[in-house]
């Protein structure tokens, strides 16, 4: 890729960023080729070295608040035209409660995830106490003179934990997981509202 | 290492390789490269944030024919790499602490 395309693509996949920003970074990247280049780099290479359109793209968006994309964008779209505007008054009790029944339904839904990792901590902890109960009873009753009862505690006690063992690393899993698919929709939703045609 | 841990140290090796002489984007990566890992992107975003910490000032400099960017160390920039400094020796004491632990054991 030569560092035209590279900068035209750059510039098109980062539409809807402010503007200052988009060149602020594009001078920076194009400085970092010119100078590559200088040092010997063929131009191809020297591209490369900055990375990849998708990587330098994904760390832009990661980095910009949420708040600067959706500013950005208000400030972009056109006037909204009179019969718009009517439109929008008069279609206030219709799409009000929609929208707001959407966001709820998203958040519940967040929500309902979370609330699942929470229950796997709960069938640990769940666990890990019958564990530690079996092991008390298992005690109780070998010395009460009780060994069969005490045996099958004890065997209650290793059962459960290694359940414990194994929801311990489950619930881990789980929680790194969510928080990876919350960070990919964050710049999903940051996507959605970047990038020009090309990208589409 | 710890991304946390990577990222403030980062921000003070970016600060030592324009401490004596002011120095550009691409000779800031290769000078720091040798010891942390230092990606384009990344070196943009420490520039950014250490320019709003005023810890550096940049100036322009026309070079072949283009321009290219040159970033100078302030006051604030230099007392940053002393507090790291300062910082450090108490993280050795506690290095040493766990190191100690390790032999008794």
């Amino acid at each position: 890729m030569t560092k035209e395309a590279f900068i035209l693509e750059l510039r098109d996949r980062l539409a809807g960023i402010s503007k200052e920003a988009i060149d602020s970074r594009i001078e920076f990247y194009s400085e970092m080729i010119d100078d590559a280049m200088e040092e010997g780099l063929s131009e191809e290479e020297a591209v490369s070295k900055v990375g990849s359109i998708d990587e330098v793209v994904e760390k832009i968006l990661e980095e910009t608040p949420l708040r600067n994309i959706v500013k950005e964008k208000t400030k972009n779209t056109r006037k909204p035209r009179g019969w718009e505007i009517v439109l929008l008054i008069v279609g206030f009790p219709l799409w009000f409660p929609l929208l707001l029944v959407a966001g709820i339904l998203a958040l519940v839904a967040y929500l309902l995830i979370w609330i699942f990792v929470l229950v796997v901590y709960i069938v640990f902890i769940a666990c890990a106490a019958g564990s530690i109960a079996g092991i008390i009873l298992a005690i109780i009753n070998v010395a009460g003179g009780n060994p069969v009862a005490g045996g099958l505690y004890i065997g209650c006690a290793i059962a459960g934990a290694g359940l414990a063992i194994l929801m311990y690393y489950a619930s881990i899993c789980i929680t790194k997981l969510v928080i990876k698919v919350t960070k990919k929709s964050l710049l999903g939703v940051k996507r959605s509202f970047v990038g020009g045609k090309k990208n589409e | 290492m710890d991304a946390q841990l990577k990222r403030g140290i980062l921000d003070v090796c970016v600060l030592a390789a324009i401490k004596n002489e002011d120095s550009y984007g691409y000779k800031i990566i290769k000078d720091v490269s040798p010891f942390l890992e230092l990606s384009e992107s990344t070196l943009y975003t420490i520039l950014k944030r250490l320019e709003e910490a005023k810890m550096l000032v940049t100036r322009s400099v026309e070079h072949n024919g283009r321009l290219r960017k040159y970033y100078h160390i302030t006051n604030n920039g230099l007392a940053r790499i002393e507090e790291f400094k300062e910082e450090f020796k108490e993280m050795m004491t506690v290095y040493k602490f766990i190191c100690k632990e390790d032999i008794d054991d």
